[in-house]
């Protein structure tokens, strides 16, 4: 199997919807001639052309309304935004067009669009270019919210969010983008809705998505020198949100942590936490905890930022604490 | 200046309280009408309502300590105010009392308190401080008589599925939490104990002591007051005895062993029902119950000179062989007055049987501490409407005698009702 970086695993899943469906076309900032201010769309450009590889002004709000109306009269577009930092400008669209069109128009108009771009913080971009946005998307009934965290999910999972009939909000890793993985070739389609054990163990579960996996996957590391076996389950996509993966996983090891780059207040967290106390309150051996982003503006300061952001160090200490160690 | 909070009369008919759970903690800010504590009156769990704001400087008493109505609780200040030395507890409101039951869970007094503290009076014992003002609050321990057992979900699903008393295993987890853990250590459970070889050895408790709640004491108090001091109320049921009749004959072909008597089926039978119903299977311990969680079922045993109660040890565990076998040898060696004290001490519950001197039926006297006893009367033919018509059947009267402090009504007749429908279905007893 081949080994792809995230970037061009994403790369792959959109040459080849576009090879297959026509319809498809990408649409963005810097997407064309620039080739992505991340290079995820190296090459669509020279493959497909100038329409369906559209460079786009910097008005989010116009571009993402663009996308919108094209879906609703059949095509399938792919927005990508700089970073979901951008996105808020276009906020509107999404919220009150994308999401609620099939529903205010009796089902005769869907919106098969995706919004793709990264999200959260990379390293020392400050607190207006450094925020996790998914809760809000996810806070959203006519919304879905998928973030891959491997190249693998990254292809299989954007594969299925262009193929899907609704608006789908894809959320990638700014410092993801390099990371490197086995990723199988062609029609390789992972169903939205679907989390995955990264990691199995019995002791403990860490719920966890996006960059996260990764933190969750090295504090696992350290758990395990100290005989503690954890379960690393990444969500995958946060809505539909896989609930029976997280409930049996709960009931499974009886302790859970909810490990998120966001800010803690009404986080994707929080929800997996009532999901959990609803669903398995029986199986809780301990409360489940929560390690989140610290609940401030993100600072610039290299050291307050490290302070800020989750690390393996945190959800070591949470493991510990519901483990009663 | 600091404000005293005393214990309320929270009902017309409350003398002392049991402090439940502080819900303010010291330091915490309350104003007026703040629920500073639960108590526990003789009716129901009550709120103690702050009467003064400010900060609660002081909790001179700790959670699960009963408490007279208007001792000293806490103190409420300003923040930062010093407590006075003499926290000791001098009523703010109302009428001295009348000489009030002793709290139950009184920490001692303290013999270094400061002399120019006005000594406390006798009769009404109240905790003291140590003379720092701080009084040692002991963190409650889960296993503390009358405190809410903290305990994980999961640790009180696997308690209740393996019948393990909450409050008999010691908490490992922050503010004494049990934890999966500690259940997994508590040792034998009473289910897996059954499964085992008896009798019983080991670290599992053979019983378990449970604090009178303040209503189970008000029963107590008011009920020996009525009519003496085991205040008992009496259940009949009249049971068909057709099936054990045939299966004591189907027994007697088999021509080995011991003689199996109705008694001794009967002594099973009520053995195999306790197991169903712990909450008759206790001793009244004047200041708290003691719910067993090993049967012995004493019988009575007419003598010469009055009457014996041999006990069958673990009498749920032995085969109906082995209680033939022992009865037998008990009955006969009580006649001879050749019993060991140990042989005729610690049964859990007691069997009567006058049927074969041809009673109907009868109410027998408990036998204390235990807190039942069943009375057995004559097996007759008798006419009964069966299945529709008046027909001929073996039937027989029980009569429980239960001790209203221990057992009340409901708990009584579901235990009889149980023992009936295993004499009338035999093969229920082992099942």
């Amino acid at each position: 199997m081949p080994t792809l970086t995230y970037r061009d695993a994403l790369n792959q899943a959109l040459r080849e919807e576009m090879q297959r469906d026509p319809d498809v076309f990408l649409m963005g900032e810097e997407v064309g001639v620039y080739q992505g201010a991340y290079k995820v769309s190296r090459g669509l450009l020279d493959e497909f052309g100038p329409m369906r590889v559209v460079d786009t002004p910097i008005t989010e709000l116009g571009f993402a309304g663009v996308g919108v109306g094209a879906a609703m009269v059949g095509l399938r577009p792919v927005v990508e935004f700089m970073t979901w930092n951008f996105a808020l400008l276009a906020i509107d669209q999404l919220v009150n067009n994308a999401a609620k069109m099939r529903y205010m128009s009796n089902g005769q108009v869907g919106v098969p669009a995706v919004f793709r771009g990264p999200g959260g913080a990379a390293l020392q971009l400050a607190a207006q270019h450094s925020q996790a946005f998914e809760s809000y998307y996810a806070h959203i009934p006519g919304l879905k919210v998928v973030m891959p965290a491997t190249p693998s999910d990254a292809k299989g999972l954007l594969k299925s969010a262009i193929r899907d009939d609704n608006p789908v909000v894809f959320i990638e890793g700014e410092m993801l983008y390099n990371v490197k993985g086995e990723v199988p070739e062609g029609e390789h389609i992972i169903p939205l809705g679907k989390a995955d054990v990264k990691r199995p163990g019995g002791d403990v579960t860490i719920v966890c998505h996006s960059k996260t996996v990764s933190v969750a996957l090295r504090a696992a590391e350290q758990l395990a020198a100290d005989q503690v076996e954890a379960e690393v389950l990444d969500l995958r996509t946060i809505r539909p949100l896989d609930e029976e993966a997280v409930v049996s996983s709960a009931t499974r090891t009886h302790r859970v942590v909810v490990a998120e780059e966001g800010w803690p207040f009404a986080g994707v967290g929080a929800q997996v936490v009532d999901l959990i106390q609803r669903e398995a309150f029986d199986e809780l051996d301990a409360p489940v905890l929560r390690v989140t982003g610290a609940d401030v503006p993100m600072p610039y300061n290299k050291q307050l930022e490290r302070a800020a952001k989750v690390d393996a160090g945190k959800i070591v200490a949470a493991v510990h604490e519901v483990l009663y160690k | 200046m600091a404000t005293k909070v005393v214990m309320e009369a929270l009902s017309p008919t409350m003398e002392e309280g049991r402090l439940v759970e502080w819900k303010k903690g010291e330091g915490e800010s309350v104003a007026v009408g703040d629920v500073l504590a639960e108590v526990e009156t003789d009716k129901a769990v009550m709120e103690l309502v702050a009467r003064a704001g400010g900060t609660l400087l002081k909790q001179v008493v700790p959670a699960g300590t009963t408490v007279p109505v208007s001792q000293l609780v806490a103190l409420i200040g300003e923040p930062g105010e010093q407590v006075p030395a003499e926290t000791n507890g001098k009523e703010t409101t109302a009428k001295p009392k009348g000489p009030a039951e002793a709290p139950a869970a009184q920490p001692t007094p303290d013999e270094n308190r400061p002399t120019s503290m006005p000594p406390a009076p006798p009769a009404e014992p109240r905790p003291a401080p140590s003379p720092s003002g701080r009084q040692p609050v002991p963190a409650p321990k889960p296993s503390q008589p009358g405190g809410r057992v903290k305990a994980s979900p999961l640790a009180r699903r696997i308690a209740e599925e393996r019948g393990i008393d909450l409050s008999s295993v010691s908490g490992t987890g922050p503010e004494g939490r049990v934890v999966l853990r500690d259940l997994e250590t508590a040792g034998a459970t009473p289910a897996a104990a059954i499964s085992r070889a008896m009798p019983r050895t080991g670290d599992g408790a053979p019983y378990t002591d449970t604090p009178l709640t303040q209503i189970r004491k008000t029963i107590a108090k008011r009920l020996v007051q009525s009519i003496g001091p085991v205040p008992t109320f009496y259940l009949t049921s009249e049971v068909d005895m057709e099936r054990v009749w045939d299966a004591r004959e189907a027994l007697k072909t088999l021509g080995d062993g011991p003689k199996v008597s109705f008694n001794d089926i009967i002594i099973k039978a009520v053995a195999s029902a306790l197991r169903q119903h712990p909450a008759c299977n206790a001793w009244w311990q004047d200041d708290h119950i003691r719910y067993w969680n090993e049967v012995h079922v004493s019988m009575a045993v007419a003598v010469e000179e009055g009457l014996i109660t041999p006990v069958i040890r673990h009498t749920d565990l032995k085969t109906l062989r082995e209680i033939a076998a022992e009865t037998q040898d008990l009955a006969a060696r009580a006649r001879e007055r050749r019993l060991r004290p140990e042989e005729y001490t610690g049964g859990t519950f007691s069997v009567s049987n006058l049927g074969m001197l041809d009673i109907v039926e009868f109410t027998a006297i408990i036998n204390p501490p235990e807190t039942g006893i069943i009375a057995v009367g004559r097996i007759a033919q008798v006419p009964v409407a069966h299945e529709g018509a008046m027909t001929i059947r073996r039937r027989m009267r029980l009569t429980m005698s239960c001790d209203h402090r221990v057992i009340d009504g409901a708990t009584g007749a579901r235990f009889l009702q149980t023992l009936k429908a295993m004499l009338e279905n035999p093969l229920a007893i082992v099942y």
